[in-house]
């Protein structure tokens, strides 16, 4: 089968991939012009395959209209951080720098295990990537088309098992990593040095962007079914040996587009450790070269696999691996959240799981997170993780350190026993002011949901119960909200599509239950069926069981055909 | 002549060339038709006096009164005009000269003389009296035995070097061996009156020796440097009701600094204008720091006052017609005999304490701080009139038709406690409304001027609203669709609330108006970059225009930005040429004697 129907027009997007000499375009030449603080033309895009995006400050963007002058121009950098471990001294260096050198002055943690800057003027760019560099942090492809930063279940308890399988996160990382030398002679002053072949993403790179997750369940902390490829860890006593293949997940969609759906990934069955790094490398050259290269709306693994078939894709990542699928070994979900708290590894170590409200690291009146992180940093001896929810373990920590460490997450409020369950379990994307994405409000309006929740099910007398909410402004998914028990999508200012009926387990799609309305609608909503929910529900029915159960939404089994039904 | 009768037996036109002058003409509306007549009038000016300057004495050499004016603004031109008017009215001989356009080797032929001259910045000479002003204190400058002189200079008193460049013509004048016919009057803002009162003494004095070494030839008047627009029925002293239709603050929400980007509506008006002009505006102060005062001074806003031949409210008086903010010595002085205050009367006595206090305060600070009781009349005796202020104009008529747009920074600091505004900006950023009108009068600026050839390239250096000629510069050659290179150099503290006009200059380079746009944003770094940092950048291309022939200008702050451009200009003109200091000086000159080298600095 051939990539491409030679008679259909190529997106412009591919034309700038092969045109950018192997991802430099004339970044260089950007950088040197001091009248604008953005990137022209091709290197907007091309400046996301370097971990950054051109976003700038909306919420004065009018105001600046009439002041003459061009929008707040910034780039938001998200850094390649495998299995969302960082090292204290990694810490100190980028809490240094967003304090100095951003315009928010925070550290976000990310659903994607890693940490973003927002608001970086051009002038301190490369500052930003020598820094990052020089203590061990780059951003290479971490966003664009090619494989993003590689998820790890964070686990802290099963040491030795978490060790093997984030070494094999890193590994994957690397490997499905763009060659060019581009990065380091841009950012890094490197060496010109020239690029001749990208032996797997392809001189075009990949059809759309690429996720991929290793996995250590039961805990589906990463979302399998939001990525394109999944190892999920099948271990024998504790010890690794082998994956299963999941491929073909995602949740991003288009508003009004019924050719758009998120959809759950296909289990490709079993694989021995050797195999790994082969078979990524086919999955990912088979989506190179078969994915759809003229409609970005339908490039993505996920319609590759419903346009070719599960089994046809499969088998030619067979073919070209040279390696075939095992049966899928039994493995089982159970939850999806982080265990707020300390726990004690198997190798008699404490892990302090601090959770973050939208992963926001700043320092707020009263609870001054980002300084409170920083004196942990300042006196941990073990290793830091970001989750895949965007909350940040304290991880390793000897029996003599856990009272210093708590003292000092206390007093900053890192640890506070009065956040409720629902608002540990729900989360949001980036959203306004700085995503050019966003059609609503996300993470400032969080807060203010969950208060809202809060108090509907302190209503209906089950205050100490929740239901993983998801806010994200816009349908491209970086909030997860198409997993969400119950999920909003912005769709305008103030207006949202409200999807119904996940898991708690992650392991199934929400459905649309109401179109484009307004706060006052939806919380009317959920106050009748919290209502009924905690009145008619069975012995430990989540709330999205219990919408499908009574028929509220209908189940989507299978995206292609049940979510748009 | 009416179009309709042109013909080319009545004019010195081809019959083709009246076609073609009628074809035009037909299609120009009125603020057109004058904008053509003036700059007809320019050019054949320019090209008249190519020719005739350097012969020029001749023609009133046995006995003419020479008006030599140094002009900044317009002003000392305005004064010299009439001193002009007024000896003609007499019958006397009289040439009126702009001292740019004077040979200094024609002094020697001057039998008498009269100077008009301004003073701006500190104690410096405007533009166009530079060379000559240097010129005098040379030891080329001639003998001048016999020469009658009379001298009158235009300053601002709330200036340290009041009127400095006008003694200084007097000094170097008299030390050549002219004699002083007539009392030097130092003019301050408010000069009208006296301006008149001193035409009159002067001209009584030089009237007798002229007479009569003219005997019974009548007057040969010869006028250079008329002025390039066509005069408008509002003047300073007439000013249009004008509509201010847009105040909108273009400095980022973080800036430092509040500067106004204003819209005002010339509809109704004959006002016309050319890039390069600036605008008076009047204003209306706070009426709350007038109430204050009237408090201060326990003076009923109500009670009648006299203003020359006018009688209003002291109130009415006080918002609309005197100034109550920049200060000078001679409201203290006045303020301080009035109300007997002692620590105001020592300072009468003691010029450098006076000039101490004066800096930090403006008018009412002095009140505030000296509260005393007073008549109505004695307040408003000691206050001067109020005056407009003027504001190099951000717009071209070609582009905005009847609209005229300002680029306007906010004067605003904190002293004694509260927030201090200054008198013009502070009424338009923050208590004029929208739609509301305010008393312009249009300024005419020749010494500020694009290029009449539009194949010529030009520089602009412009930092702060230094800026706003060379917008109207650039909405000018686009709209003429000038061929010449634009290059505009622009400096302000931070790239991303500073850059005045940020996506308009974008748009121009983007069009290929601007073929080239250097920036410095002091503050975006450790160590401070100012334009000329960024000229001396460009020092091989800087130089490389001006050997092309580019017209060099400067706007903006005249005390360090227009000098240390200055420097760097010659610096760049020794690297590139091999020149010496001096070399590279007279360089410059001869530039600005081709009227290549230009500045509006204040």
């Amino acid at each position: 089968m051939s990539e491409q129907d030679k008679n259909v027009k190529l997106s412009d997007n591919e034309r700038l991939k092969r045109e950018s000499n192997f991802l430099r375009g004339t970044i260089e030449q950007d950088l040197k012009d001091e009248i604008t603080g953005g990137f022209t033309a091709d290197n907007f895009q091309l400046i996301r395959f370097h971990g950054m995006y051109q976003q700038d400050d909306r919420d004065i963007r009018p105001e600046r209209a009439k002041q003459k002058l061009e929008p707040l121009h910034n780039v938001m950098l998200r850094a390649r951080m495998p299995g969302g471990i960082i090292k204290p001294e990694q810490w100190l260096a980028i809490d240094k720098f967003a304090d100095e050198k951003t315009s928010y002055g925070s550290i976000r943690l990310t659903t994607r295990q890693t940490f973003q800057f927002h608001g970086v003027l051009k002038p301190n760019i490369k500052g930003m990537h020598q820094m990052l560099n020089s203590v061990g942090i780059d951003s290479i492809a971490t966003a664009g088309d090619v494989n993003r930063n590689v998820l790890c279940t964070t686990n802290p308890v099963e040491s030795e098992l978490h060790q093997e399988a984030y070494e094999w996160a890193a590994k994957i990382s690397e490997h499905l990593l763009p060659k060019t030398k581009a990065y380091a002679e841009i950012w890094l002053n490197g060496e010109k040095a020239e690029t001749t072949e990208e032996p797997i993403l392809g001189s075009n790179y990949l059809p759309r962007k690429f996720k991929t997750t290793v996995t250590i369940p039961p805990n589906n902390e990463v979302d399998v079914h939001a990525n394109d490829l999944n190892f999920v860890a099948i271990a024998d006593n504790g010890k690794l040996v082998g994956f299963n293949v999941l491929v073909g997940g995602g949740l991003a969609m288009t508003h009004g587009d019924t050719a758009t759906y998120p959809r759950k990934a296909d289990d490709f069955g079993f694989i021995p450790l050797e195999h790994t790094l082969k078979i990524a490398e086919h999955v990912v050259s088979v989506q190179r070269d078969w994915g759809n290269r003229s409609n970005r709306k339908n490039a993505k693994t996920k319609y590759t696999l419903d346009r070719v078939g599960a089994d046809v894709f499969k088998a030619e990542v067979e073919k070209r691996a040279g390696v075939t699928f095992a049966d899928s070994r039994p493995y089982e979900f159970t939850h999806r959240g982080d265990r707020i708290g300390w726990v004690e590894g198997i190798d008699g170590k404490h892990h302090l799981t601090l959770f973050i409200q939208s992963g926001r690291i700043l320092d707020y009146p009263g609870k001054p997170l980002k300084t409170g992180c920083r004196k942990i940093a300042e006196v941990h001896q073990g290793d830091m993780r970001m989750t895949a929810n965007q909350n940040l373990i304290i991880a390793g920590v000897p029996a003599d350190q856990k009272a210093v460490i708590e003292e000092i997450a206390r007093n900053h409020g890192l640890i506070d026993d009065n956040d409720s369950e629902q608002r540990k379990n729900s989360m949001a994307c980036v959203a306004l002011p700085t995503c050019p994405l966003a059609m609503a409000e996300a993470e400032r309006y969080l807060p203010s949901l969950i208060e809202k929740t809060e108090a509907l099910l302190a209503k209906h007398g089950i205050p100490n119960d929740s239901i993983i909410m998801r806010v994200v402004g816009c349908p491209n998914g970086c909030g997860r909200a198409m997993l969400a028990e119950a999920g909003l999508v912005g769709k305008g200012p103030g207006k949202y599509n409200v999807y119904l009926g996940g898991n708690l387990e992650g392991t199934r799609i929400p459905k649309l239950y109401l179109e484009n309305v307004g706060e006052d609608v939806y919380l009317e909503a959920f106050d009748k069926l919290i209502g009924q929910w905690a009145s008619e529900r069975n012995d430990g029915e989540c709330f999205g069981d219990f919408v499908i159960r009574k028929g509220i939404v209908a189940e989507v089994k299978v995206s292609v055909t049940d979510f748009h039904a | 002549m009416l179009l309709g009768q042109l013909n080319a037996a009545a004019s010195p036109l081809s019959q083709e060339q009246v076609q073609k002058l009628q074809g035009l003409v037909a299609e120009l509306n009125p603020i057109q038709q004058a904008w053509v007549s003036g700059y007809l009038a320019a050019n054949a000016n320019t090209a008249a006096l190519g020719g005739v300057v350097g012969a020029a004495p001749s023609a009133g050499e046995a006995a003419a009164l020479t008006i030599l004016y140094g002009s900044q603004t317009g002003n000392a031109k305005g004064v010299a005009t009439k001193l002009k008017e007024q000896a003609e009215s007499r019958g006397l001989a009289v040439k009126l000269v702009s001292m740019s356009d004077y040979k200094p080797t024609a002094l020697k032929k001057e039998k008498f003389l009269s100077v008009v001259v301004s003073t701006y910045g500190e104690g410096e000479p405007p533009e166009d009296a530079e060379t000559l002003h240097e010129f005098l204190a040379t030891k080329k400058a001639p003998k001048l035995d016999g020469v009658k002189i009379a001298v009158i200079g235009l300053g601002d008193s709330s200036y340290e070097f009041f009127c400095q460049t006008a003694k200084d013509f007097e000094q170097r004048l008299n030390k050549l061996g002219a004699e002083t016919i007539y009392q030097r009057a130092d003019l301050d803002v408010d000069y009208d009156d006296e301006a008149a009162t001193w035409i009159t003494g002067a001209l009584d004095a030089f009237e007798p020796d002229l007479k009569a070494q003219q005997g019974a030839t009548a007057g040969q008047v010869v006028s250079f440097g008329a002025p390039a627009t066509a005069a408008s029925q509002y003047t300073k002293q007439n000013p249009f009701a004008a509509e201010l239709s847009l105040v909108q603050k273009i400095t980022g929400r973080d800036s430092t600094k509040d500067v106004r980007h204003v819209e005002i509506s010339l509809e109704g008006s004959d006002i016309t204008y050319t890039p390069g002009d600036s605008l008076g505006v009047y204003f209306l102060n706070d009426e709350a720091l007038v109430d204050e005062v009237l408090e201060l001074t326990q003076i009923d806003a109500a009670a009648i006052v006299k203003l020359g031949e006018e009688e209003l409210s002291v109130r009415d008086a006080l918002i609309e017609k005197l100034e109550l903010t920049q200060s000078y010595p001679g409201f203290v002085e006045k303020y301080a005999v009035a109300t007997g205050t002692p620590e105001l009367l020592k300072l009468v006595e003691d010029k450098a304490a006076m000039r101490e206090y004066i800096e930090p305060r403006q008018i009412f600070d002095v009140i505030r701080q000296n509260p005393a009781k007073l008549e109505a009349q004695t307040l408003v005796d000691c206050l001067r009139k109020l005056q407009a202020r003027l504001y190099s104009i951000a717009s071209s008529q070609a582009e905005v038709e009847d609209e005229v747009h300002l680029t306007i920074g906010l004067v605003e600091f904190e002293a004694f406690g509260s927030e201090h505004l200054g008198g013009c900006s502070g009424y338009l950023a923050r208590r004029a409304e929208e739609g509301c009108k305010v008393k312009v009068f249009s300024e005419h600026n020749d010494n500020f001027r694009l290029p009449a050839n539009d194949e010529t390239p030009v520089i602009m250096v412009g930092p702060g609203t230094g800026i706003a000629p060379f917008r109207a510069f650039l909405q000018e050659r686009d709209a003429r669709e000038a061929s010449g290179k634009n290059w505009l150099f622009f400096g302000n503290p931070h790239f991303t609330q500073d850059f005045l006009y940020q996506v308009e200059i974008q748009g121009y380079l983007k069009s290929g108006l601007l073929s080239k746009v250097d920036v410095a944003f002091s503050r975006d770094q450790a160590e401070k970059v100012y334009v000329q940092d960024k000229l001396r950048q460009n020092s091989k291309d800087v130089f490389a225009w001006l050997e092309a022939g580019a017209h060099f200008y400067i706007c903006g702050d005249a005390n360090r930005m227009a000098k240390d451009v200055h420097q760097a200009l010659l610096d760049i003109i020794k690297e590139n040429s091999g020149k010496n200091d001096e070399d590279a000086e007279q360089y410059l000159k001869d530039l600005r004697s081709a009227n290549r080298y230009q500045k509006d600095v204040y």
